[in-house]
């Protein structure tokens, strides 16, 4: 499946980041490298998609409504909240609130990549967001911090991980249960490793050290006491606000 | 068709999360120190992230975790380094049952 001519992706990380000049573009070879970047995800994408359909038909939803919950809110941990809720009379309300506070992190992950896509402009960034997911998002963002100026690597990343999440969440309602699968062959922990690995990708020295272990202790504490994704925004946001002050003690 | 309307409101706000944060900074002018907060925004995100998943994967995953992050560090290959991780852990899977 890999083709050796393929990407830098899984080449040399810099230990330092690369400072590349030139345009942003937005071509189909970036697009294939981001959905090759995902192929050693996909085998967790696809038991999570067939154990999402599974349990969803178990909660009552019609295959079409599977359908369109994969393809139009296309966020695992949001439909499976859905899950939970799904009940008559159905409580709008509190699914609505559910929904955006688990994805409160695309917020700031939107925020973080917006001077890749911004050059794009218009229709090319917006599609680009719609299939921005954590993984997907992830991969973006080392590609950028390698030097990467094809910004068409996250939709590519994206809209491999939709092809997959949509028809495995189909094929999941024709399914039996897959979760001794997922645990058989360690899959819930495949997307840990994958951002463990990711993260290491992004050390840049000792100056992360405080940064990075005030937002993972503030995350932790956060998501034992907070619902929806309110950990990563507050842990982030705190590890940034002191990685900006230690900036600005260096140089006042 | 209520229920579809409510799929569709759900995807909708969804995709407000997804563009938000992008419209939103796209309109900032950022000074020295928001700019240093941005610029550290992607690894604290990571951290934040992958803490609390790190710390609720036990045992046999906080080793797994320590082995692909020390692996990419030293070998700086991303496939490589994913694929010792889980090799670790299942391997400590099977033989410890954790």
């Amino acid at each position: 499946m890999i083709s050796p001519a393929a990407p830098s992706v899984f080449c040399a990380w810099p230990g330092v980041v690369v400072v590349s000049d030139g345009p942003i573009v937005f071509t189909r070879d970036g697009a294939r490298r981001g959905a090759v970047a995902m192929l050693p995800l996909l085998p967790g994408v696809v038991a999570f998609g067939l154990l999402y359909g599974f349990l969803a038909i178990q909660a009552g939803l019609s295959v079409l409504q599977v359908g369109l919950f994969s393809a139009f809110v296309f966020a695992g941990a949001s439909q499976f909240l859905a899950l939970e809720l799904w009940q008559e009379p159905l409580p709008v309300i509190t699914l609505l609130v559910g929904v955006v506070v688990l994805n409160l992190r695309h917020v700031l992950m939107g925020a973080a990549i917006m001077p890749w896509l911004r050059p794009l402009g218009g229709w090319r960034a917006h599609a680009s967001l719609y299939f921005m997911t954590d993984e997907s998002w992830g991969m973006a963002m080392a590609e950028q911090q390698r030097g990467g100026r094809d910004a068409a690597f996250m939709a590519g990343a994206g809209v491999t991980l939709w092809v997959f999440w949509v028809t495995s969440s189909l094929a999941g309602t024709m399914a039996g249960d897959v979760r001794a699968v997922v645990e058989r062959f360690g899959l819930a922990f495949l997307t840990t490793a994958f951002f463990v690995v990711l993260l290491a990708g992004f050390w840049r020295g000792r100056a992360d050290l405080l940064p990075w272990g005030v937002s993972a202790g503030i995350a932790v504490l956060a998501k034992a006491l907070l619902p929806g994704t309110w950990y990563i925004v507050l842990g982030a946001m705190a590890g940034s606000l002191v990685a900006a002050l230690l900036k600005r003690g260096i140089h006042a | 068709m209520l229920e579809i309307g409510v799929i569709l409101l759900l995807a909708v706000a969804t995709y407000a999360t997804r563009i938000g944060g992008y419209r939103l900074a796209q309109r900032l002018q950022p000074s020295p120190f928001v700019e240093a907060f941005m610029t550290a925004m992607p690894g604290t995100i990571f951290a934040a992230l992958v803490a609390p998943m790190v710390l609720a994967a036990g045992p046999a995953g906080w080793v797994s975790a320590g082995v692909g992050f020390v692996a990419m560090r030293r070998l700086g290959n991303f496939f490589l380094a994913l694929a010792l991780a889980m090799a670790a852990y299942l391997t400590l899977v099977l033989t410890m049952g954790a």
